[in-house]
């Protein structure tokens, strides 16, 4: 017999990892973009 | 195709696009997950369970159009020399890993409730972990030919292209052997699945694929910055 299992607590865990994870990921990936840019600029300085 | 091989004309066409799609993606990919936390219906015979789909099957589809696009550009890279198709490979590596770690995860949160189980050896799962671990590889790759020479670049071309054979290996997993993974209920211009589940899933993937969009261009653009820092300052030393 299977044990009965609270489902939402599955779901919620699903949710708040995917959100978390791409959120992360989107935001690591601008702020490295933003740096790699203000540093080239940087370097156009004399 | 080849216009776009030009760095200064694909940073014109990157730095106005960048932020639509990053902007584009989340609207949709947040509405789609709201859509499937509280407003989509449960399913008969999984009940809440279902809504875990709305993540996890788009994270599926990316981690493995992650590696397709990986091994086209690895393609492109090798046959044609296409100066970004090689930066393009590297920036789809880290987004297709995370996507892939985050089909497994939200699989294994699924499959408990409905399987009863964390995990099973088959097919599907480990074809599919099987990926991550390709992934990790043309990581460590790619982060060795950075700034290196075209012949360590070349390495992580070929390992982008020979690591495609596992694509179909993914897909016709649950085809080829007995899994408990379920068939795919999309094909190609066909869907098993009603248009309360099916919407959502298809907005969701959608906005996620819009995101993972945004973000292989704002990693291309930071190694291509990269390359002109470290060009620019190597000029400045030599005088």
């Amino acid at each position: 017999m299977r044990e009965a299992l609270d489902p939402w607590i599955f779901v919620y865990a699903s949710y708040a990892l995917g959100v978390v994870g791409t959120l992360a990921m989107a935001g690591l990936s601008w702020l490295a973009m933003r740096r790699a840019e203000a540093r080239r600029e940087r370097s156009r300085e004399p | 195709m080849h216009g776009l091989a030009n760095p200064a004309r694909f940073l014109r066409i990157a730095r106005w696009l960048t932020p639509l799609l990053f902007v584009a993606g989340l609207v949709l990919a947040g509405g789609a997950l709201a859509w499937g936390l509280w407003f989509a219906p449960a399913e008969g015979l999984q009940g809440e369970t279902v809504r875990i789909l709305y993540i996890h099957v788009p994270a599926a589809w990316l981690g493995m159009g992650g590696w397709s696009a990986i091994a086209v550009a690895s393609f492109v890279e090798l046959v044609w020399r296409h100066p970004l198709a090689g930066i393009a490979a590297r920036a789809a590596a880290v987004p297709g890993a995370v996507f892939t770690a985050l089909c497994l995860v939200t699989g294994s949160l699924w499959g408990r409730p409905a399987w009863g189980t964390w995990w099973v050896w088959d097919g599907r799962l480990t074809s599919m972990l099987v990926l991550l671990f390709l992934y990790f590889g043309y990581i460590a790759l790619a982060q060795a030919a950075a700034g290196g020479s075209t012949g360590q670049s070349r390495v992580a071309a070929v390992f982008g292209l020979v690591g495609a054979v596992n694509i179909p290996i993914i897909h016709f997993s649950v085809l080829w052997w007995n899994s408990l993974h379920q068939p795919p209920s999309i094909t190609m211009g066909k869907s098993a699945m009603a248009a309360d589940f099916l919407v959502p899933l298809l907005v969701a993937a959608l906005g996620f694929s819009l995101l993972f969009g945004g973000v292989v261009l704002a990693r291309m653009r930071a190694i291509l910055a990269d390359i002109q820092t470290e060009a620019r300052l190597r000029r400045k030393a030599l005088g």
